[in-house]
């Protein structure tokens, strides 16, 4: 656990000194304030008091950040080799995994701290489902730790911080819409697994404030793959060939 | 700490880049890894220090093992890799400390540590410095520091002293050499004289096999057979050569080119000619100008073993 958290305080004030924190916190609050308080579509004109909007808007956004976060993080070390440096240190491929992991959704979770003035400002407004918040919150949260956890992986394979990026974003657009599409257009049992992979049917349900176990049980499912798959590539060194 | 290497063997597909190699290095010896470009040196270092696992055989480090107990090993080994790879976004001190958390360093020792090296590897005045502000005679102190922050039994050095400056060679080597006295050292190199003056036991590896085994004086007398001599005479006549050859102790006999009244001579196995020319010069009233034996060079020797 220590050794974890060492990978992480690195990679998250080589994130800040890099100034790709602030531009990453900058731009998703820039995006998701003005859709959700100054466009057409407005949490005003809808009348309702709750994040609806929000949740929605920081879906889509969060999708194309999150890749933006990831793509140096194993595909960087692997180019200038400092992997090797790491992988011939007293820490095992899975505390390295981990720590990026963490480093990575710390930094979503304090842009989506900085979103708080939102919610206070709502319920001010009207009254509120403080469940349906929690749970959108936490949807983010966990949208976010899937896609993070799909993103290593892609950052593992390459060592080319744009094809990480893009195997990232192609990977994702399949759990952000195809599976859904694909879902509704097929009858069956392979509608429902596709309907089951899709990230929307889970987020929706969280963020209209129900926790379902069914859902937990997705996310962190995709969390692990995610996590299982880029480990495997870094110890990909040691498969005899 | 000795180190025992047996039948490690590293195929990439069909090529074995290191073929059955067998050593051991005991507690305080310093080793030097010779060879051309692609022997192995590398791929060797790269299994002792757990980056990657051999084909077949083991590497042991006392009893652990680094099939079993890699972790363990890579506590015990510092570790500078071939192109010193560094997180070139971090300063100096930032960085050390890093590596000596990942390493385990104590927390109350960690700082002294740091300064101890920075000390140690001359990094003082640049010590606040980003890594990719420095330059590579530096970064390359970085990388030194980096490797023995946690005061490591086992120093395994990829080419240590490329990119440095004269003054700075001859420092790291003075530095390797104390070092050595109480750590195991492996170092590789192509330099042939760093290896000669900082190694007490030289390896030389060929395309995955270990060639030659032995203290530079030992490979040097190994590979020196027969007596070379240079001599340089000022003769009227142009018959030197052929005179020369008539002694019975001589083999061969070599002009040397763009120089004139300088020769080569190789006596036979086992024989003595200087003595012999000197009779000769007298008796044929030539001016004997010089005359000094060629030692076997370190590069002869292994030119011999990998061409």
């Amino acid at each position: 656990m220590n050794k974890i958290w060492i990978i992480t305080r690195r990679e998250l004030a080589s994130f800040f000194d890099s100034l790709i924190a602030y531009v990453i916190i900058i731009m998703f609050l820039g995006f998701t304030g003005f859709f959700t308080w100054l466009t057409d579509n407005n949490l005003f004109l809808i009348g309702q008091a709750n994040l609806q909007v929000f949740f929605q808007i920081s879906f889509w956004t969060l999708f194309f950040f999150i890749p933006a976060l990831t793509m140096k993080m194993l595909a960087e070390e692997n180019r200038s080799g400092t992997i090797e440096l790491l992988n011939t240190k007293a820490i095992s491929d899975w505390e390295i995994v981990a720590g990026k992991f963490m480093a990575c959704l710390l930094l979503v979770l304090i842009a989506l701290a900085c979103t708080l003035p939102y919610y206070i400002t709502v319920s001010q407004l009207g009254s509120v489902d403080h469940g349906a918040i929690v749970g959108g919150y936490m949807g983010l949260l966990l949208l976010s730790a899937g896609y993070i956890s799909l993103g290593l992986f892609a950052s593992s394979i390459t060592n080319n911080q744009i094809v990480a990026f893009l195997i990232a974003l192609l990977i994702g657009i399949f759990f952000q819409l195809l599976f859904d599409i694909m879902g509704f257009s097929l009858r069956g049992g392979v509608g429902n697994v596709l309907n089951y992979l899709s990230m929307r049917t889970h987020f929706d349900s969280l963020s209209r404030g129900v926790i379902d176990s069914r859902d937990l049980i997705y996310f962190f499912s995709v969390i692990g793959v995610g996590l299982t798959f880029a480990q495997a590539m870094l110890s990909k060194r040691n498969w005899q060939s | 700490m000795s180190i025992v290497i047996e039948n490690l063997t590293k195929k990439y597909g069909e090529q074995k880049a290191v073929n059955n190699i067998s050593f051991e290095v005991k507690t305080g010896e310093v080793v030097g890894f010779l060879g051309p470009n692609g022997a192995g040196k590398s791929t060797t270092m790269k299994m002792i220090t757990c980056f990657m696992s051999p084909s077949a055989g083991d590497v042991r480090l006392d009893d652990l093992s680094i099939l079993n107990h890699p972790e363990e090993v890579k506590k015990k080994i510092g570790y500078l890799p071939e192109n010193n790879p560094l997180y070139t976004d971090m300063p100096i001190v930032e960085y050390l400390r890093f590596v000596a958390e990942i390493q385990g360093v104590e927390k109350s020792k960690i700082s002294s540590r740091i300064a101890e090296m920075i000390e140690m590897c001359g990094l003082d005045l640049e010590k606040h410095k980003k890594i990719n502000e420095l330059s590579k005679g530096y970064r390359q102190r970085v990388g030194l520091a980096q490797a023995m922050i946690h005061d490591p039994e086992v120093l395994i050095l990829d080419e240590p002293t490329t990119g440095l400056d004269p003054n700075q060679i001859i420092e790291i080597r003075k530095l390797i050499k104390k070092l050595g006295k109480e750590k195991t050292v492996i170092l590789s190199s192509h330099i042939l004289s760093e290896v000669e003056a900082t190694c007490d036991r030289i390896l030389i590896i060929n395309r995955g096999r270990i060639v030659a085994d032995g203290s530079s004086e030992t490979l040097r007398k190994q590979s020196q057979g027969q007596e070379l001599l240079t001599v340089q005479i000022e003769a009227p006549d142009t018959e030197v050569k052929n005179e020369l050859l008539a002694l019975d102790s001589v083999e061969t006999v070599n002009p040397v080119e763009d120089k004139e009244g300088f020769f080569t001579v190789q006596s036979k196995p086992d024989q003595e000619s200087r003595k012999a020319i000197f009779d000769l010069c007298v008796k044929k009233k030539w001016y004997l100008m010089e005359m000094s034996g060629i030692e076997t060079q370190l590069e002869d020797v292994f030119r011999d073993l990998t061409n």
